[in-house]
């Protein structure tokens, strides 16, 4: 069974449909690409699963349970993290602070335990900080604990949101364009990254590109999005010779990152 | 940029602003108001003084900008800009002179001209005033052209020597109380009745040179020294810090004497509210304008379940504080639920009428039969501690520090917990705060009504203090000062809103003459600090957490 299934999903800015009753499928464990041109909805795509936008229509299924129309913070507790296309980490908190906020959802201390210096309050801290520590070192940024977010150079402010997006101990992460912004170099590790952690922690990615070429390697299955609709799905090696797709990037003048 | 332009552009330009600065301050009448405290006894007054660090800021503004590395241009520029500033100042003086300008300045009068002169009619004074304009213009390309070392040390010294003045008659009563012949001595050697001495003010830079070049010199070695010792010392040395900390707290308003203790409770009154408001702006980042409601709350709880006078409900101090701070913890979610959507300014605003509300609602005929109207609700007994009545604002300032000490505990505790980091995430980002799981009705929730809680706590110890609550000392000022403490002291900072309640609360109680320009200068000095020093005086340490843990990292090398 899907671990993610999305049915008729339609969403509507005024006028614009941002997203045209979509069915996908995302299987357990698969890393699952979605990638079409700019605009295209992707970005909005994974607002609707988040909760951060309402769709209009359609249904969301985690696991065959509805979560649509969940809040945002409600989502996460059900097993969805995500990152951002323009990195958003908490600028002034520390890189350790950022994994620990990620953790949230497993802490259930409030407002008298840390007063009253409980012991169950200070032995879930002290786990929480003992796994934000192991995901920093997991992202290879043990050592920068104290470091400020926003004094991180690009690269490793896209490790450390990833690091932070982990720390919920998601069923499904959704990763939206990791690569923004990327050389050719950083853009191999961070595929080579995406693909160990999918081994290493049986994580189910549902990964956002806009360059076709990027993903075709680590994808299971690849579904490409254009104005909003689905205009294909299947296998990477499909995909690549589908003249749908070639004529959609091609339209959007982005035919250069299509080969 | 040719070597003109940027003699127009910095010299001319900035020592133009410089000269509008002092024309400012002078105008509506500071230096003059300022002319009767003196920093050095009978020579340098506190207006003049400030006049002429104006001056030489700007002419160090004007070096520092000049874009041609070039000495003699920057030089060149701090010198223009010093003469401008005292141009304009000589135009005032001059058409001053000749035409009655009191009819629309009331501060042009001919004491301004005489304190900007020298007291030197004619066209002498007017040489005079270039002369001061062009010694501070040189002085300020002097500084420039010193290396880091010396222009630190010569602005630091003269610094002390303000910092010493301003606070005579803060330090010379300290020194007379204890009454011994060598504290005596050191005080009559430093202070004359209206500031320091000449004696004293030289005697001042030269030990303060010699600390400050000692402690260069040695700088690395103390640092490295105390890095060097074992973690057991280090954290010895931290308590007994903390201890000679404590001392200094408990014995402080016996030495300070009456009126400086009431400054002390005004001060402490202020960081209790402060520390709530950081609570809510500084973690938070919800900027709350309405924080004086709380306030009020909390002192007319205590009013009405201890004065006699409109319901004689008969409790005592005790049983009123913590029902005071329950009312306030209610209030600020009822007020908070309206605002949970609403972000930024439309926050600011809406709170900003809450506030008011509450003020409007106190004074109102209808609820006079409960509340007491404009008469407001007196008798309101002094707290009575095992039998003793603290009256005096010696016994209010341990009650005050009790409740510090309570919140800066708490607030401690919180900011290193899931709660804290909660609030952090939500100031930081409120989407991505709540795409993480935080669930942001009851986080904020908790924010207001955490800083509600403590707001009334201070409320409380005001009423019993005052004796009397009336609607108008919980005016819409009282919100601004809080949230120019926690702005000033720098967002987020314990110690920030200690320094920043002293500063803001402590220093015009001391400075009579200071109230009227109190808004201005708080209006200024809030441009200055976002533009030069944004995270403020004292600024959140956020290393913290690294401390904390050291027990545990050391356990594990152990094991
Ligand atoms: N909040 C919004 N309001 C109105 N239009 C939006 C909003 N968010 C996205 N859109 C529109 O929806 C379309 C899809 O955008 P997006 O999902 O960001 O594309 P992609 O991530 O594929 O580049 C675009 O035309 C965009 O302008
Ligand atoms: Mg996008």
């Amino acid at each position: 069974m899907a671990l993610l299934s999305i049915q008729n999903m339609t969403k509507r800015f005024g006028g614009l449909v941002a997203l045209n009753a979509l069915n996908i499928n995302v299987k357990e464990k698969s890393i699952h690409s979605i990638i079409g041109p700019n605009g295209a909805g992707k970005t909005t795509f994974f607002n609707c699963l988040t909760g951060f936008y309402r769709p209009e229509e359609g249904e969301v299924l985690l696991n065959g349970k509805s979560i649509v129309g969940l809040s945002p913070d409600r989502i996460v507790h059900k097993g969805i993290a995500r990152t951002y296309q323009n990195i958003r980490l908490f600028p002034n908190l520390t890189a350790l602070e950022n994994v620990m906020v990620g953790y949230h959802v497993h802490l259930k201390s409030s407002f008298l335990g840390p007063i009253l210096g409980l012991k169950s309050t200070k032995m879930e801290e002290a786990k929480a900080k003992q796994i934000a520590m192991d995901l920093l070192k997991y992202v290879k940024m043990d050592g920068k604990e104290e470091t400020l977010a926003k004094n991180f150079p690009y690269g490793e402010q896209r490790r450390l949101e990833m690091a932070r997006a982990l720390a919920s101990q998601p069923k499904l992460l959704l990763l939206d364009e990791p690569t923004a912004g990327m050389n050719p170099r950083e853009t191999q590790d961070m595929m080579d990254f995406i693909e160990h952690m999918r081994g290493e922690i049986g994580i189910t990615i549902v990964l956002i590109e806009h360059q076709m070429r990027v993903v075709m390697n680590i994808s299971d299955i690849v579904t490409v999005f254009d104005y909003g609709k689905m205009i294909a799905e299947g296998l990477p090696e499909e995909i690549k010779n589908n003249k749908t797709v070639i004529e959609a990037y091609l339209g959007s003048g982005d035919a250069a990152d299509s080969h | 940029m040719t070597k003109t332009q940027s003699l127009w552009n910095h010299g001319v330009k900035i020592g133009a602003i410089g000269g509008v600065s002092v024309l400012t301050i002078s105008l509506i009448g500071m230096v003059q108001m300022f002319g009767k405290r003196f920093i050095v006894a009978d020579f340098l007054p506190m207006g003049v003084a400030i006049a002429l660090i104006l001056t030489i800021l700007t002419a160090y503004l004007a070096a520092k900008k000049t874009s041609i590395p070039d000495k003699s241009i920057q030089l060149a520029n701090s010198v223009i800009s010093g003469l401008m500033t005292a141009g304009v100042l000589s135009m005032l003086v001059i058409i001053g002179r000749s035409i009655k300008l009191r009819t629309v300045f009331v501060e042009a009068s001919p004491q301004l001209y005489n304190i900007l002169t020298g007291g030197i009619q004619g066209a002498g004074g007017i040489i005079f005033l270039l002369g001061v304009g062009l010694l501070c213009g040189v002085f300020a390309g002097i500084l420039i052209l010193l290396n880091d070392l010396w222009r630190k040390l010569i602005v630091n010294a003269l610094a002390t020597v303000f910092v010493l003045g301003l606070l005579q008659e803060l330090i010379m009563p300290i020194l007379k109380a204890w009454d011994l012949g060598v504290t005596n001595y050191i005080a009559e050697l430093f202070y004359a009745m209206n500031g320091l001495t000449p004696m004293g003010a030289i005697l001042a830079m030269i030990i303060f040179s010699i600390i400050y070049l000692s402690w260069y010199a040695n700088r690395e070695k103390i640092k490295k020294g105390y890095g060097d010792l074992p973690k057991e010392t280090q954290k010895k040395t931290k308590y007994l810090g903390l201890l000679i900390l404590a001392i200094i707290l408990i014995v402080l308003p016996q030495v300070l004497g009456l009126f400086l203790s009431e400054v002390l409770t005004i001060v402490g009154l202020y960081v209790l509210l402060g520390l709530g408001l950081n609570i809510v702006v500084g973690y938070a980042g919800l900027l709350d304008l309405g924080y004086v409601a709380f306030f009020a709350i909390g002192s007319y709880v205590v009013a009405l379940l201890t004065s006699p006078q409109i319901f004689d409900f008969g409790l005592n101090f005790w049983q009123a504080l913590p029902i005071a701070v329950i009312c306030g913890v209610l209030a600020g979610v009822i007020l908070g639920i309206p605002v949970l959507k609403m972000r930024g300014d439309y926050l600011a605003i809406a709170t900003l009428g809450f506030g008011e509300i509450i003020r409007i609602l106190v004074l109102s005929d209808f609820l006079k039969p409960w509340l007491g109207g404009a008469q407001g609700i007196g008798s309101i007994p002094n707290p009575n501690f095992f039998g003793f009545h603290m009256v005096k604002p010696q016994h209010i300032y341990y009650l005050l520090l009790a409740g510090c000490i309570l919140v800066v505990f708490i607030s401690l505790r919180l900011k290193n917990s899931r709660l804290g980091r909660a609030w952090m995430a939500m100031r930081e980002d409120e989407d991505v705060a709540q795409a993480m799981g935080i669930n942001l009705v009851a986080t904020k929730l908790l924010a207001f009504a955490t800083g509600a809680g403590f707001s009334a706590l201070s409320g409380a110890i005001f009423a019993s203090k005052i004796g009397s609550v009336y609607p108008h000392s919980f005016n819409v000022f009282i919100s601004i000062n809080v949230v120019a403490i926690v702005i000033i002291g720098g967002m987020g900072s314990l110690p920030g809103v200690v320094i920043g309640a002293a500063v803001l609360m402590g220093l015009p109680e001391l400075l009579r003459e200071f109230a009227e320009y109190r808004m201005f200068v708080y209006g200024v000095a809030l441009v200055v600090m976002m533009l030069l020093r944004p995270e403020g005086l004292l600024p959140e340490q956020r290393h913290k957490m690294a401390l904390h843990d050291e027990p545990e990292t050391e356990a594990k090398t152990a094991a």
